[in-house]
């Protein structure tokens, strides 16, 4: 026999039971969701495996930079991408805590923002005796200008550490700005929600000097219909 | 310890819930068989709120999409991917095979890319075309009233053209194409390459009142909460559960072998459960394999008795013989022509391209036999980790300055977004018998298991292919006003993909009418023993340059009203 205590959880019997029992994920009324073109997404979640989730939250608990370094992330990405209005900046895109758990997440990275940071207090220091997040921005900028030039002709693992931090830094801030809420609003994406796409608007089209082939378009979908249920003849002509 | 036995026998054991295995389950329940299941990942539906990644934003995680743990990205719906832990592979020196694995109820069909082409008449003839590989045992005509089935039964939009080897079928009618879409189509049409609507697995229509209809987030790869894309969980094994079929699903358990008796004949499987690392065994009349195509070959190799001793179904020798992916070379086309882009729209269509070009080559005049198709994206998408990178690289371009920081970012941002358009050629490669997958003796998976080891190299022919497709791509490219983006040249086998990078790998038991010279019969059958069959991609004779889904999907569903005559009949 087999055992069926220690199996009840790999075993989902098929007749009469709602796939989604076997998770207990019921909907308030306790009926089990039923698929309809409602779509939601529940943001106490974010897709995680079990695996993965336990991972993450082994992340969270450790700590890659210091107090100190965390505030010269902070002021450094500022610099990097002031904060305009009204979508502001990096500090309201939670950049240097994405770049904390980025760090963590690909350890292959730490290395050069580690080594970055430092060759940034020591430049400073010698510079103008002043750590880099203390140094007035006329001074931090004196610095980022001799960093911010990467060679285009040479492969950037091959100049220097500083030149590879900024690098690196700049595409971490950016990137962390236009993934959050407030850099996705001031890059004016529209996606991500449920709609019924019907082409391009024609003034965008016209922008662009291009145009729909009314031929091509005659055989495209008619959202008006999108809900009537498919019926075809025998040799495959949609009557619906 | 013991093996434990289940005591109850059922009518069919399939091994996998992909689309081989969905469909053989959709059938076999439906025609009133007892069906057991088993998956080696756990169970998957899109619609559950814990696992979905569907509409969620960068910033509800913490590496904003990056993919760390999913190869694909983190929103990618495969748990698993071209290494799963406590699965390994190994492979032969100096040869290379990366192997997709996607532990979970539905497999792969939870986040693949839904393009659905039917194989044409000449892709099942290839030696007669060109001398090259084998012939399959059917033709066209035998597969034509099942793909049609396959049509209606799960959806696909698309037209129907009249193109002598991209066969029409019953489409639901494709969205209008993008911007970008439009580009592709002026630049590949001015060099006389065709470009059609796209012809994908998603539901543009209502098909029934089961399933939703698209809502145009542009993500089926992370799985459709409403089932408007094809997954074989949400299309066919819980469509057959609710239908009232006996279907009992099995899950984290990993099939070790095929079980026999003194006949030969299969008496069912044993796997090993993950959730408790012990062994079970469950009796079955008939055996389907679907468990991927080197999953199935690694399965019959290793169940090795008295009867079989060279594995099961392999009197041939062939099993694991013949592996072989669909090619591919990629590329990117950068046109000043899209930059500044009105962000007032939504564009993000469906999860894959509106349109897309089917092969159109004259292979009497070309250094290679065998075709590819091209796949187009770009467009305003949802950024992710990795958004924004680099983008001095454009600045080179239009010869602006390089290098900075402050307000000008913002610029760049906004200048560049929706500027580029990529290109996927994939193509087919020729099956080989030198190319191949065996049993790795001195290596076992954490359960134990005998892993694969992989032996597959590409050709002069593929990497042929790959260079006319790099030299397409360019062309198209400077038809649309637009530079070309990193050119890999002859020092890197211009892009050609590494084997098993496509994720298309078919042919490990291919079929046939010689025993001979194949593993199975025209029927999916092992010409070994009449009780097992395969429904995976590993019967294929050889690949198209179209993907296999489709193709799986049909063979599975012939292979199923096979099976139930056949029982029928009690001749198995």
């Amino acid at each position: 026999m087999m055992d069926r205590r220690k199996s009840i959880q790999t075993m989902i019997l098929g007749a009469g039971a709602s796939a989604l029992a076997f998770h207990g994920c019921k909907t308030e009324g306790g009926e089990a969701a039923a698929p309809e073109t409602v779509a939601t997404t529940d943001k106490k979640y974010y897709g995680r495996t079990p695996q993965e989730a336990e991972r993450d939250a082994k992340l969270r608990e450790e700590q890659l930079f210091n107090e100190h370094e965390m505030e010269t992330i902070a002021v450094l990405s500022t610099v990097i991408l002031p904060p305009k209005e009204p979508h502001g900046g990096p500090l309201e895109a939670d950049v240097p805590e994405f770049i904390e758990f980025i760090g963590k997440d690909m350890p292959q990275m730490q290395n050069t923002l580690l080594g970055g940071l430092m060759w940034l207090d020591h430049k400073s220091n010698t510079d103008y005796e002043v750590e880099f997040k203390s140094a007035s921005l006329e001074q931090q900028k004196e610095i980022l200008d001799q960093i911010c030039n990467q060679d285009m002709e040479v492969s950037l693992d091959d100049q220097p550490l500083e030149i590879q931090f900024f690098a690196l830094m700049r595409n971490l801030v950016v990137t962390g700005y236009y993934t959050s809420k407030v850099g996705i609003a001031d890059l004016g994406y529209k996606g991500n929600s449920p709609n019924v796409w019907d082409g391009v608007p024609d003034d965008v089209l016209k922008k662009h000097g291009v145009e729909y082939d009314p031929e091509w378009i005659a055989k495209c979908v008619d959202q008006s219909k999108r809900n009537e249920i498919a019926v075809w003849d025998e040799e495959g002509n949609l009557l619906t | 310890m013991q093996i434990k036995e289940s005591s109850e026998v059922y009518d069919v054991i399939i091994v996998g819930s992909g689309a081989g295995g969905g469909m053989a389950t959709k059938q076999l329940a439906d025609a009133g068989y007892n069906v057991a299941v088993v998956e080696a990942g756990p169970f998957f539906d899109p619609a559950d709120p814990q696992t979905m990644t569907q509409l969620k934003w960068p910033y509800e995680s913490p590496r904003r999409g990056a993919g760390t743990t999913r190869a694909f990205g983190e929103w990618d719906q495969s748990w698993g991917d071209w290494q799963v832990d406590g699965e390994p592979y190994t492979h032969e020196e100096g040869t290379t095979f990366k192997w997709w694995r996607a532990r979970m109820l539905g497999g792969r069909t939870n986040h693949w890319g839904r393009i659905s082409l039917r194989f044409g008449p000449k892709d099942f003839k290839g030696k007669t075309r060109d001398g090259h590989g084998e012939d399959w045992p059917i033709g066209y005509d035998d597969v034509k009233p099942y793909y049609d089935k396959v049509d209606k039964l799960i959806g696909v939009f698309g037209t129907n053209e009249g193109r002598e080897n991209d066969p029409d079928g019953f489409f639901l009618p494709p969205p209008k194409p993008r911007l970008h879409e439009l580009f592709y189509i002026k630049g590949a049409k001015k060099s006389g390459i065709p470009v059609i609507p796209g012809r994908l697995s998603m539901l543009t229509k209502r098909i029934n009142n089961e399933r939703g209809v698209c809502f145009y987030c542009g993500q089926c790869g992370r799985s459709c909460q409403v089932y408007a894309d094809f997954s074989a969980g949400s299309c066919l094994i819980f469509p057959a559960q609710k239908s009232g079929g006996r279907v009992k699903l099995f899950v984290n358990s990993m099939v070790r072998e095929i079980t026999t008796n003194e006949e030969g004949k299969a008496t069912g499987v044993s796997y090993i459960s993950k959730d408790d690392r012990k062994e079970y065994k469950l009796k079955g009349k008939v055996v389907v394999l679907a468990a991927s195509a080197c999953s199935s070959a690694r399965i019959l190799l290793n169940s090795k008795s008295k009867q079989h001793p060279n594995g099961l179904g392999n009197s041939s020798d062939l099993v694991g013989k013949y592996l072989h992916d669909s090619t591919g070379s990629s590329g990117a086309a950068f046109v000043p022509d899209l930059m500044n882009r009105d962000v007032t729209y939504n564009e993000d269509g469906v999860g894959g391209m509106h349109v897309y070009s089917p092969w159109w080559g004259d292979h009497s005049k070309l250094d290679f036999p065998r075709g590819y198709h091209i796949e187009v994206w770009g467009g305003m998408s949802q950024p992710n980790y990795g958004f924004g990178f680099d983008q001095d690289n454009f600045n080179k371009l239009l010869g602006l300055p390089t290098g900075g920081y402050g307000d000008k970012l913002r610029d760049e941002v906004k200048r560049y977004y929706g500027a580029v358009i990529g290109f996927g050629g994939r193509g087919e490669g020729l099956a080989r018998k030198e190319n191949y997958c065996e049993i790795d003796e001195t290596t076992v998976d954490d359960y134990g298991i005998p892993v694969l080891k992989f032996n597959y190299k590409w050709s002069d022919i593929e990497v042929r292919q790959a260079k006319h497709m790099q030299d397409t791509f360019e062309e198209i490219t400077h038809n649309m006003g637009g530079t070309y983006l990193n050119k890999p040249g002859k020092d890197r086998d211009y892009g050609l993909h590494a084997p098993g990078e496509i994720i298309h790998e078919v042919g490990t038991t291919r079929m046939g009418n010689d025993p001979k010279t194949s593993v199975t019969n025209k029927f999916n059958q092992l010409h070994d023993v009449d009780n097992v069959f395969i429904v995976d991609a590993g019967p294929f004779v050889s690949q198209a340059d179209k993907n296999c889904t489709w193709t799986i999907l049909a063979l599975s569903w012939r292979a199923s009203d096979y099976i139930i005559e056949q029982l029928k009949q009690q001749n198995i």
